[in-house]
């Protein structure tokens, strides 16, 4: 139930992201969905990708430090109140989240949120009994 | 094993009788052949029949490498040119270049020198020997080299560079011992993994290491990652060159020094004392046998101490602490003494960290300031951005903490720290452009 997703260590300086995007487009590697925590020195660039050993690999290649981390997507209605019944589960069942970030479909009344948890396996059981779905790494990476 | 067993483990008693024998020949020599030394001794007033003891040592002049320079090329040679049979020279990167000669007795001693030096790592005449130190003008890759046929080993003089095709060697001929400097080994390791293997997974199971500083840290990461005895070996190109002294493999506990050759002190690099027995101070050299350029007192720059317990492996040489620093090397900021190697201990004790470093040294306003720029392989990346604040932080505390000194640490990318085959650049000291 869990999906991968590539990480990546970035210097802050001009040119760095373009030389990742440059390295996925060459290889036809899709990018599902992304985020970018940085600070005033480096940055780390999240991504989930159509195929993340391909992605790794070629990124390896080109001298980038790339990590891999599972993370868990849930689908939610795109209402009002949406992320917050996830986030009050979570929450009641002592779950902590370590970062998120969503995005939405085209064409559905539903986004996906990526959520990294500090208890994954709990994280995913406490959502799955309320009914939400989460979705597979497969279903992603081929959106 | 032991390779020259009456020699290198004489009894003190005898060994200091050779080399007071020694020294007495070598004063004569250089008083009578080298301009220099002539006059140097006139000027301190002192005469080569004045050393009756080793402790009489004392009263000679010192040598330093800017006497070298001055008498650039040759002017140090103690014997007519028709006799010298081989020119070694320094890289020169801190000032003109340093000239070595030697005679045929010169390049005898030091291949049996080296000989020792690879029994006393652990290696014989059925080992193969990947010498990756440069061949040429440096003194590490030729000396390797007549040392390891002196021996009866076989040799494969692969120089240095070449990344690519060391590691195709390493893996198709199968040497059992390496030769290179440390920092080359880590990226012969890494070279490795990318080609597809592991260097642990190969018969290679003795490196022997030297030509930069580096710690016991380092020692143990690349025990750890290539599966071998790491052992220090430690020379100079104005002394001989590699030899000098070599760890043995019983122990690895201090670098035994070849002392029938080379007879050692330690001084204070301000008073210029003689230090007492055991303590910190810069190694001086007296080459003993040497006949195409003696050398007298040299002052090697190199901080270390001196050992004269008798070792496991029944050398009864003393042993010097692995070099510390260099007088010369070492960074003042802000009236704080740091070397490099204090650094790299700390980056390595801090979990995870690759010894791949830069110090960049830079003024600001009339304040020095110290940034540390770390590489941030896959063992130390983590996708929480706190987890590499806290990494950074750590290093800060413990570089205040051991060395009085603020530090700003910067994670980088790897390989944007300049990775060179040789000598490894760890400092930028940009207030000399200003």
């Amino acid at each position: 139930m869990k999906v991968e997703q590539i990480s990546i260590f970035l210097e802050n300086r001009a040119g760095r992201l373009e030389e990742v995007t440059r390295i996925l487009a060459e290889n036809q590697v899709s990018i599902r969905a992304l985020s970018l925590a940085d600070t005033s020195d480096f940055g780390i660039l999240r991504l989930i990708v159509s195929d993340h050993e391909k992605a790794k690999a070629t990124l390896k290649e080109n001298g980038f430090t790339v990590g891999r981390t599972s993370v868990v997507a849930v689908e939610v209605d795109d209402q009002p109140g949406g992320l917050h019944a996830i986030l009050q589960i979570l929450s009641a069942g002592g779950v902590n989240v370590e970062y998120m970030y969503a995005f939405v479909q085209q064409s559905s009344k539903t986004a996906i949120i990526v959520f990294r948890f500090d208890k994954t396996d709990q994280a995913i059981e406490l959502l799955g009994n309320k009914g939400f779905r989460i979705i597979p790494g497969s279903e992603l990476y081929n959106l | 094993m032991i390779y020259d067993v009456d020699l290198e483990t004489l009894p003190r008693e005898d060994l200091e009788a050779l080399q007071l024998s020694r020294l007495k020949a070598l004063v004569a020599r250089a008083h009578a052949n080298v301009g220099f030394y002539r006059q140097k001794f006139d000027e301190m007033g002192v005469a080569p029949s004045d050393i009756r003891s080793l402790a009489d040592l004392k009263l000679l002049p010192f040598t330093e490498k800017q006497d070298l320079r001055n008498h650039y090329p040759f002017g140090l040679f103690a014997v007519p040119k028709e006799n010298v049979v081989r020119i070694h020279a320094s890289s020169g990167t801190t000032g003109k270049s340093t000239v070595v000669g030697y005679t045929r007795r010169d390049v005898r001693n030091w291949a049996r020198i080296m000989a020792r030096c690879f029994m006393a790592a652990g290696a014989s005449s059925r080992d193969i020997i990947h010498n990756a130190y440069g061949y040429g003008l440096f003194t590490g890759g030729l000396g390797a080299h007549y040392g390891a046929e002196e021996l009866g080993a076989t040799i494969v003089p692969v120089s240095g560079g070449g990344t690519k095709r060391q590691v195709m060697l390493l893996k198709d001929f199968g040497p059992t011992v390496i030769c290179s400097t440390p920092s080359y080994a880590l990226v012969l390791h890494e070279a490795a993994l990318e080609a597809g293997f592991d260097i642990k997974d190969l018969p290679l199971k003795i490196g022997i290491f030297g030509a930069e500083p580096w710690t016991e840290e380092m020692r143990r990461d690349i025990e750890d990652k290539m599966g071998i005895t790491a052992l220090d070996i430690y020379g100079l190109s104005e002394i001989m060159g590699p030899g000098v002294g070599i760890e043995c493999s019983v122990a690895q506990k201090g670098l035994h020094i070849m002392e029938d050759h080379f007879l050692v002190e330690i001084i204070d690099p301000d008073t210029l004392e003689v230090l007492p027995q055991g303590e910190v101070g810069e190694l001086v050299i007296t080459t003993l046998t040497k006949e195409a350029q003696p050398l007298i007192r040299y002052r090697t720059r190199d901080m270390t101490r001196l050992n004269v317990v008798p070792c496991r492996c029944g050398r009864t040489f003393a042993r010097m602490h692995r070099v510390m620093g260099r007088s010369d090397d070492m960074l003042i900021i802000r009236g704080v003494n740091v070397f490099p190697s204090q650094i790299e201990s700390i980056l390595l004790e801090t979990e995870g960290l690759a010894p791949h470093y830069l110090l960049v040294v830079k003024r600001e306003g009339n304040l020095d300031t110290l940034e540390v720029r770390v590489e941030v392989d896959e063992k130390l990346f983590s996708d929480e951005i706190k987890n590499l604040q806290r990494i950074e932080g750590k290093i800060v505390k413990n570089i205040k903490d051991y060395l009085g000194v603020t530090a700003m640490v910067k994670l980088v990318e790897p390989r944007a720290i300049q990775r060179s085959e040789g000598k490894v650049q760890r400092i930028l000291d940009l207030r000399k452009q200003h």
